[in-house]
C-alpha cells in the first residue's frame, strides 16, 4: 500500500479546480516554523492544494540539519508569555534561549502537534509541496542535498508561476 | 441516491445530523456517493473514529488516526481523496472535525 502514488489523486482532484494555496516562510524560528506548517496540513486535511516556499531564515524549517534544532528568541520578544516574560537583560543570559525553546518543545508535544522534521515530513506525505528559494540557497551555502528529501529548488519567479490562481500567504 | 440514504439526514455540508443513526450500510452509501468503494483498510479508519467519537464524544484528528492504527498520513490521503478530514467524517457518520492536525 504504501508503494502507491498520490500524484494521480491530486490530479483527479485539480481537475475539478480545487483551492489552493501558497506560503511563503520566511522565518526560522521555533514558533514561526508552526503557522506555516499548520495551515499547509489543515489545508492539505480539507482537499486544498499546498504549495510552500522556504526562503532567508524559512530554510533552516527545510534544512536537514537545523530543523530540529530550532530555537525561540529570548531578545526582542515580547510574546513570551503564556510561558512566562523574560525581560531583555535576563533573556541575554546563556542558555535561556535553549530554556525556553525546551519549555515551548514540551508544550508543543502536550498537544500532539508533531516536532517541526516529523511536521515536514507528514505535511509532503499529505501531499504539499516544498520548494527551497534558490537565492537564499545560494547566499547560504546550500545544496539540494541539504534539504529535507523530496524538497525542490526554485527561484522567485518560478515560484510566483506556481502561485498563480493561488491564496498565498506570506509568513 | 441510493435507498440507504433516502431517510438520513445531513446538513448543508453533507455530514450526518445524527451519528447515531448510522450504520455500515449508510457508511457504504455515503462513500458511494463521494465515489468511493470501502475496503478494508477503509474500514480500519471508519471503525476507529466510530469508536473514539463513541468514547469521547468528538471524531479523532487525522495525527491520532495515523499514530492509533497502521494507515500512515499517505495511505489515508489515498483512501479518502479530497480532504481526509472531511472525507472520512462524512463517510463514518460523523460531524465536521475540528481539530487542527
Amino acid at each position: 500500500m504504501a508503494q502507491l502514488d498520490v500524484a494521480p489523486v491530486l490530479e483527479q482532484i485539480s481537475s475539478k479546480k480545487v483551492r489552493k494555496l501558497c506560503i511563503i516562510s520566511s522565518k526560522g524560528s521555533l514558533d514561526m516554523a508552526y503557522p506555516p506548517l499548520i495551515l499547509a496540513n489543515a489545508a492539505r486535511m480539507s482537499g486544498i492544494d499546498a504549495d510552500l516556499f522556504f526562503t532567508f531564515w524559512g530554510l533552516d524549517i527545510i534544512t536537514k540539519k537545523k530543523m530540529d534544532k530550532l530555537s525561540v528568541a529570548t531578545v526582542g520578544n515580547p510574546n513570551m508569555h503564556p510561558w512566562f516574560h523574560i525581560p531583555t537583560i535576563i533573556g541575554m543570559l546563556p542558555g535561556m534561549s535553549a530554556m525556553a525553546s525546551w519549555m515551548m518543545r514540551r508544550e508543543i508535544d502536550k498537544l500532539d502537534f508533531p516536532p517541526v522534521g516529523e511536521f515536514v515530513e507528514m505535511v509532503m506525505d499529505a501531499g504539499a509541496r516544498v520548494y527551497g528559494c534558490k537565492m537564499s540557497m545560494d547566499m547560504m551555502k546550500l545544496t539540494k542535498n541539504d534539504l529535507v528529501d523530496g524538497s525542490e529548488v526554485l527561484g522567485a519567479m518560478e515560484f510566483l508561476e506556481l502561485a498563480e490562481d493561488a491564496q498565498t500567504l506570506f509568513v | 441516491m441510493s435507498a440507504v440514504l433516502e431517510l438520513v439526514e445531513f446538513d448543508a455540508e453533507g455530514f450526518m445530523n445524527d451519528a447515531k443513526a448510522w450504520t455500515p450500510e449508510i457508511g457504504e452509501a455515503i462513500a458511494a456517493t463521494l465515489g468511493i468503494t470501502l475496503t478494508n483498510r477503509h474500514w480500519v479508519v471508519i471503525n476507529f473514529a466510530r469508536k473514539e467519537f463513541t468514547e469521547k464524544g468528538e471524531a479523532p484528528s487525522l495525527r491520532r488516526i495515523t499514530k492509533t492504527t497502521d494507515v500512515d498520513t499517505k495511505e489515508i490521503y489515498q483512501l479518502f481523496p479530497g480532504g481526509p478530514a472531511k472525507v472520512a467524517a462524512k463517510i463514518a457518520g460523523l460531524s465536521k472535525p475540528t481539530g487542527c492536525i
